[in-house]
């Protein structure tokens, strides 16, 4: 029971969060600082999201030949600069993991 | 004209690729849940009802480790709080719909739909007159993420703890914000947002409850604030044309 209440806890707070802003267009007045703000949450709540992907491991950080998501990653991100294309984005930093993690256990 | 139909098909298509990272991501979170102890339904429920990936797996955790459910509820809201700036974001863009439109499009607004609708919609300004039908883009590539959402959660259960650690499926997660983000970096200003953030975020990926990517995601708004204000007028332009 108590399980249930709190997925539906989740689920209200996140439905709430996600509306808020649509529905109070109109009503709330959104200053030009706070658009030209906006436009950088994309990027900066992605790298916030990344970066620790990349560069951590097991809590710590990790900058070394040996960590093989950040070389994936780095490989990932050149394909994504170049191409603009996520499924080979994806498709070439997954490949070029399995092949470090397969070259790194040897 | 673009007709609501050809719209909802465009949203779609937009939307497919991302849905690649989506997948393994998805079944990695029904494949989790069930590790954690939640019944298969309870499991995919969250997927219906909260359709967070990110706040899912914290939960999904914590529920594993006996968390109570209060607490388990705010850090789901502190994961989220993000998606307050990305409903800001499209507000204006909604703010002809009636409320049944608002509602359910708010229900979609996830990252991986936000990423594909904004990008739609920054490309609009370019035209004098916004095409009337763009929601049903959004709608498209709202629901497109949602069903692939439900599904791949679904065959994740369907697994159980199938999948080989050693795939490494979760890496799809960072690869897909890659793809996402790089493109989107049209200047100097941006740059700056997405370095800063990155670095906080490294730096602050002790605090609790994921506190360090609202951290993060200040710092890195900060930056591109501060670093497009310096910019010359004529840089400014040219950003603004790209």
């Amino acid at each position: 029971m108590n399980l249930w209440l709190t997925i539906l806890g989740m689920g209200i707070v996140t439905f709430t969060i996600r509306l808020s802003l649509i529905a109070l267009m109109g009503r709330v007045k959104v200053s030009p600082l706070i658009q030209r703000a906006l436009r950088f949450v994309p990027p900066a709540v992605l790298s916030a999201i990344i970066f620790p992907e990349l560069l951590m491991r097991n809590g710590a950080l990790d900058v070394s030949f040996g960590n093989t998501r950040l070389l994936a990653g780095a490989l990932a991100a050149l394909v994504a600069w170049r191409t603009k294309n996520v499924l080979l984005t994806i498709g070439v930093g997954m490949a070029a993991l399995w092949i470090l993690q397969a070259v790194m256990l040897r | 004209m673009h007709s609501r139909r050809s719209e909802f098909i465009s949203g779609v298509k937009a939307e497919l690729p991302i849905t690649l990272g989506v997948i393994p991501f998805g079944m990695i979170y029904g494949v989790l849940a069930l590790g954690a102890g939640l019944p298969a339904s309870a499991a995919q429920a969250m997927s219906s009802i909260v359709f967070a990936g990110s706040a899912q797996f914290v939960a999904a955790q914590l529920f594993g480790s006996g968390t109570p459910g209060l607490v388990i509820v705010l850090t789901a809201f502190v994961v989220n709080l993000r998606h307050m700036l990305y409903s800001a974001s499209v507000a204006p863009y909604l703010k002809h719909l009636n409320s049944r439109w608002k509602g359910l499009l708010a229900y979609l607004l996830t990252d991986e739909a936000y990423a594909v609708v904004i990008t739609r919609y920054n490309r609009d300004a370019a035209y004098p007159v916004a095409p009337p039908n763009r929601h049903w883009y959004f709608l498209g590539a709202g629901l497109t993420l949602w069903s692939t959402w439900q599904a791949s959660t679904a065959v994740g259960i369907l697994l159980g703890a199938q999948i080989p650690p050693g795939w490494a499926l979760d890496f799809t997660l960072a690869l897909t914000f890659i793809a996402l983000v790089v493109p989107a970096l049209d200047g100097r200003p941006s740059v700056a947002a997405a370095l800063a953030a990155g670095m906080v975020a490294v730096l602050a990926a002790g605090l609790p409850y994921k506190l360090g990517l609202m951290l993060a995601a200040i710092f890195g708004i900060a930056a591109g604030l501060l670093i497009e204000t310096r910019q010359s007028p004529k840089n400014d332009r040219r950003a603004r044309a790209a």
